[in-house]
């Protein structure tokens, strides 16, 4: 089945812009990123938009429709009525480079910040082994595609911008999370605390862990609940808890 | 530029606030969804709010809270001497008899501390009466935001010894439900209707109390190498999988434990006899 569809693209840069009309053909099977490509091949041949693999797996075309931050290639437009108008904008967190891009730097600048894995001591490049039950906690951080939906979504940064000198974004602060359950990061032995460092470095204590960095990811992380809330308790043991700070203070060991 | 021209950040106008700041694209609506997102937190928020206001009535009221053998969740363990006797319940007058208020006020702090630090209503609330966000995507209002960093909300961070308080609290209303086993004269043997309802809201309430993250944590979450932590691993893993459940289980204890006292109070007061199985 094919019918026209009624969309409203985002068209403008830095100075400014605006939301223009389009009446664009659909096809059975489409996305909405199909329906932004005919749209640069019919009508608009300068509508920029960044996009790569159409799989759902490289994270580019990351953008809002209808004002949920969503991943343009993995958006179908059979969700959406022939009757209804779609809209979309670019992320509307980050600043915007021209029509659907926009320039997300701000999370490379997050991701330099977040301290590197340490090497324990004692063991060559290629000679890890590591326990799959004590690993498989993190590789579910390790199928984040970097998409930054999680970063355009979180209202810490999204409605106040003068929080992002200070919020790393769940996508970082659950990187950090990742580092902290590693079974071979040896951070602690050259001083550094991830969870406390998360807590007064990289403003975990911003996340009102209202979820929807999680409602938002297409490779259905449980950001909040894995990574964030955890990542919060390992804080509390270090800045909050005296039973905790106490026990760790006697026995001198890291569980 | 003429002085005092120059705009000032505090003098800022609210409107190029969040998404409407410059550099942004320039789109004047603070969000553009077209699905029910209100539904969500409004639900949220008139639950919550029914839920405050009956417990808080029935808190202050100070009657109709034992049905022998029934005593309501809200007024278990008793903690002062101005409470109805309860024939071999959780009876003890460890505030002694200056007490002259309601005495669900000196258990409901435990309770109400563990739901109000908890992960999932913090998650309700924030959205449903603070509405910082009221749903994903959609601005709100408020022109700061410093989250939990600082008083009064860094004290969230005390959620664990709630969960530690909430234990012995849960332990004393699985004794009142198995009192229900007893009948008013104090015999065993009976089974009512008002034992069934404490025996489901007590279930209820101990698998919210365990799907708590701290109790994630706790039982295994901040170890580093499960490997060396068998047991610790599989009480994790228990854990976590009630843990997946944690918001249907806190509406659900939640209704439960408003449910469990309206039937004593229907009892106790004459509404109606309660039905005896044996």
């Amino acid at each position: 089945m094919s019918y026209e569809a009624h969309f409203r693209v985002w068209r403008g840069d830095a100075e400014g812009g605006e939301l223009r009309d389009y009446q664009v053909e659909v096809n059975d099977g489409e996305v909405v990123l199909d329906i932004i490509h005919r749209l640069q091949a019919t009508q608009a041949g300068d509508l920029a938009v960044r996009w790569n693999c159409k799989a759902g797996k490289c994270g580019s075309c990351s953008a809002e429709v209808n004002g949920r931050p969503r991943l343009m290639c993995m958006t179908r437009m059979s969700v959406f009525t022939p009757e209804e108008t779609v809209t979309v904008t670019p992320m509307r967190t980050f600043p915007v480079v021209r029509d659907l891009v926009t320039d997300v730097s701000f999370n490379y600048d997050k991701a330099r910040q977040v301290p590197a894995f340490v090497p324990p001591k004692g063991v060559a490049a290629g000679e890890y082994r590591m326990r799959q039950v004590d690993v498989e906690r993190s590789q579910e951080f390790r199928k984040c595609i970097e998409c930054f939906l999680c970063q355009d979504t979180c209202h810490v940064v999204r409605d106040h911008e003068e929080n992002k000198t200070s919020f790393a974004g769940p996508r970082f602060l659950m990187r950090i999370a990742e580092l902290d359950m590693h079974p071979l990061d040896a951070a602690a032995e050259v001083g550094l605390t991830r969870s406390s460092s998360a807590q007064e470095d990289h403003g975990l204590g911003y996340c009102n862990i209202t979820k929807c960095c999680t409602e938002v990811c297409p490779e259905h992380i449980k950001i909040t609940d894995n990574a964030l809330i955890p990542l919060k308790e390992r804080a509390v043991d270090r800045k909050y808890d005296p039973l905790v700070w106490l026990g760790n203070k006697i026995r001198r060991r890291d569980a | 530029m003429a002085t005092g021209t120059t705009p000032t950040p505090s003098a800022t106008p609210t409107a190029r606030r969040g998404v409407l700041t410059p550099g942004r694209a320039a789109i004047s609506a603070r969000h553009l969804r077209t699905d029910r997102w209100w539904l969500p937190p409004l639900v949220t928020a008139l639950g919550l709010a029914a839920f405050i206001g009956y417990s808080t009535w029935r808190a202050f009221a100070n009657s109709h809270y034992y049905a022998a053998p029934y005593v309501s969740p809200f007024y278990s363990p008793c903690l002062a001497t101005n409470c109805a006797d309860m024939k071999g319940g959780a009876d003890w007058a460890l505030f002694g008899d200056w007490w002259g208020l309601s005495p669900a006020l000196l258990v409901l702090i435990f309770p109400l501390g563990f739901r109000l630090t908890c992960y999932y209503y913090r998650k309700a609330y924030y959205r449903g009466f603070w509405a910082s966000p009221p749903a994903c995507a959609v601005a709100e209002p408020h022109a700061k935001y410093t989250g939990e960093t600082r008083l009064p909300l860094i004290l969230q961070n005390v959620h664990r010894y709630f969960f530690y308080l909430a234990l012995p609290v849960a332990g004393i209303l699985t004794y009142d439900a198995v009192l229900g086993f007893r009948d008013e004269h104090g015999r065993w043997g009976h089974m009512g209707l008002g034992t069934l309802v404490l025996l489901v809201n007590i279930t209820l309430i101990w698998a919210y109390t365990l799907s708590c993250h701290s109790c994630r944590h706790i039982m295994g979450g901040k170890l580093r190498h499960f490997s060396a932590h068998p047991v610790r691993y599989r009480l994790w893993g228990w854990v976590g999988v009630l843990n997946g459940r944690h918001m249907l289980l806190a509406w659900s204890s939640l209704i439960s434990v408003g449910l469990a006292d309206l039937y004593i109070y229907l009892v106790s007061s004459g509404a109606f006899d309660d039905p005896r199985f044996f």
